[in-house]
């Protein structure tokens, strides 16, 4: 294992973020508490508990999973896209290093940065609305294990992506969509039948449900069956980068 | 000597179709400067990449050091540092950063006496801590070549080093690389400015449309290829040769007052005594006369188009 260089690659991508920490916790931060006061505050207000938990309470685990989501994407996305933009990514693939060690470090990166930021998310909510964390422990469990496999979506997309339009599609169009539809803001036992089915085809109902078990003990769908799809979701992320570095996919020619 | 590089039987066919080497069977030398030289788009770059691991190898092998590139790329790539010929760099590091950054990736622990040195060999100690966006090109090179260097390789390659250099920086860019080659490193170069290879190179390798041409001594590649020139000054202008001299290869310039006669440098009689006594017999005098080899510009051009 070459450690010295992950550590300089995972340095060198949270020197990065330093850099625009500002802008990188602020907008996050700003867009969730604008979430709080319109969903929690103005219509929660008016809303039914669900499953005996108050609106403003019941959307806490989805907010933090679209930041989750959006943020580990772009991270790594982005960490990976710009030094192929630039040219600097020559360097990487001319050292000394497996494809593990470079995934270790820019996806460590990303999902360090963003498991930091749903923690940040998690204490403005906790401005907005009293919280409660049944199981703290799987709380934390998911929320990395969701940073680690969506920063490695991220870096796969960073490396399909050839120009920054298709860098901020897949969040946009993909993601963003995937995440409203996944429970964040309802839960699926209230759709029709029909679109529930439809639904669990939503990876995305996977991680929400079980995050939100984490935090009130109550779910959609069975917490097992949430971890396996999460790591389901990983192992196939996996599987394409481990495919993406044996063949040089976009990165040699 | 086992060879510090050995290339066998190296193809590459980009994915467009083009065939950008054909077989190469080339060996670098421990501790030699090799240089590379061959018109634009002949290939140079296409080689070093495969070397360096960023283009695959369409086939064929590459054994640095003898680990092979692809099978124990780690420990091939441990020995290797290259510089790009593209300038890139990323903008928002400081020098001393991208250094740093460069040697851990290569799997060495942090050593800053090292990168001192290297940055003061360089002239970047001054701009340790300056962002490389605020830097010239000039000095993005050297940075570029710092970084080639924090690993402390035991190869080097340097894609067209020079192109787009101030005077300054080649100087001192050949003071480093010869200080590395006394040191045991291996550098292998491609240029563009042929006087440099002239200058600099142990051997030379001649490449052109993916094919090595040639690779030789650059004093033998001089002695085998070198035509070399006699220019006869005369104190008096001459109306035109005189047919006695018209079996020798003889020109008269157009102000009639030098005569140029080219020959072989590697053959024994160059037919210099024998002219310079029929010039005598004519009663032709000289004021001077001078002898120049041919460049290996010249010697070149002529393999080039020999090729064609
Ligand atoms: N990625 C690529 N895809 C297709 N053709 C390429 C690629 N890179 C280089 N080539 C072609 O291969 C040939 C050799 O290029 P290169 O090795 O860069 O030459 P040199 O460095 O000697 O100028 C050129 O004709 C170039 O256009
Ligand atoms: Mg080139």
């Amino acid at each position: 294992m070459n450690f010295h260089a992950i550590r300089a690659i995972y340095v060198f991508e949270m020197a990065r973020a330093g850099r625009t920490l500002l802008q990188s916790v602020v907008s996050p931060v700003l867009s969730t508490s604008l979430y709080f006061v319109v969903f929690g505050s103005a219509i929660g207000s008016r809303m039914a508990d669900i499953d005996g938990v108050s609106y403003g309470a019941f959307i806490v685990p989805g907010l933090i999973m679209l930041t989750l989501l959006m943020q580990s994407i772009s991270n790594a996305s982005f960490a990976i896209y710009f030094p192929r933009f630039t040219g600097t990514i020559y360097e990487v693939l001319s050292a000394p290093v497996s494809f593990v060690e470079i995934l270790t470090g820019y996806v460590g990166a990303a999902a360090t940065k963003s498991v930091i930021l749903g923690l940040i998310i998690l204490a403005t909510a906790a401005v907005f609305v009293p919280l409660q964390i049944n199981h703290p422990i799987w709380m934390l469990g998911f929320l990395v294990l969701t940073a680690v496999t969506f920063s490695l979506f991220g870096f796969i997309i960073g490396i399909w992506a050839d120009g920054f339009e298709k860098l901020q599609l897949v969040p946009l169009l993909i993601v963003t969509p995937l995440t409203f539809l996944g429970g964040s803001f309802y839960s699926i036992d209230m759709l029709p039948p029909l679109w529930r089915t439809v639904t669990l085809f939503n990876p995305v109902v996977y991680l929400i449900s079980g995050f939100r078990w984490s935090f009130y003990g109550v779910s959609d769908v069975s917490i097992g069956v949430s971890l396996t799809m999460t790591l389901a979701f990983l192992a196939l992320c996996l599987i394409t980068v481990w495919w993406i570095f044996r063949t040089g996919y976009r990165l040699k020619s | 000597m086992h060879p510090v590089i050995s290339v066998s039987r190296l193809s590459k066919t980009y994915a467009s179709g083009h065939v950008a080497l054909k077989a190469i069977d080339l060996e670098i030398r421990r501790g030699e400067i090799f240089a590379l030289l061959g018109p634009n788009g002949a290939g140079k770059t296409t080689l070093i990449s495969i070397i360096c691991g960023l283009v695959n190898p369409t086939e064929g092998s590459v054994r640095a050091d003898g680990h092979d590139i692809v099978r124990d790329y780690r420990a091939a790539r441990a020995k290797i540092g290259l510089v790009p010929q593209e300038l890139t760099a990323d903008a928002f590091e400081t020098v001393w950063a991208t250094v740093s950054f460069s040697r851990g990736l290569f799997g060495r622990g942090p050593n800053p006496a090292y990168i001192e040195k290297i940055l003061r060999d360089l002239s970047l100690w001054d701009k340790r801590d300056s962002k490389l966006m605020t830097l010239s090109g000039g000095m993005k090179r050297r940075v570029l070549i710092a970084k080639a260097l924090s690993h402390e390789p035991q190869i080097l390659f340097l894609d067209e080093p020079t192109a787009g250099v101030d005077v300054e920086l080649r100087r001192d860019m050949w003071n480093v690389v010869r200080a590395l080659r006394d040191s045991g490193v291996t550098i292998i170069l491609t240029t563009h400015y042929l006087e440099e290879a002239e200058e600099m190179a142990d051997r030379i390798g001649v490449i052109s449309r993916g094919e090595l041409i040639l690779v030789e001594e650059k004093t033998a590649l001089m002695r085998r290829l070198g035509k070399k020139v006699l220019t006869v000054q005369l104190p008096a202008a001459l109306a035109r040769l005189p047919d006695s001299l018209a079996n020798y290869q003889l020109a008269l310039s157009e102000d009639g007052t030098e005569l140029v006669y080219s020959y072989d440098a590697a053959i024994e009689d160059s037919g210099i005594t024998a002219l310079l006594q029929d010039l005598a017999r004519e009663g032709i005098a000289f004021k001077d006369l001078h002898t120049e080899q041919s460049s290996l510009e010249d010697i070149f051009v002529s393999l080039v188009k020999d090729n064609r």
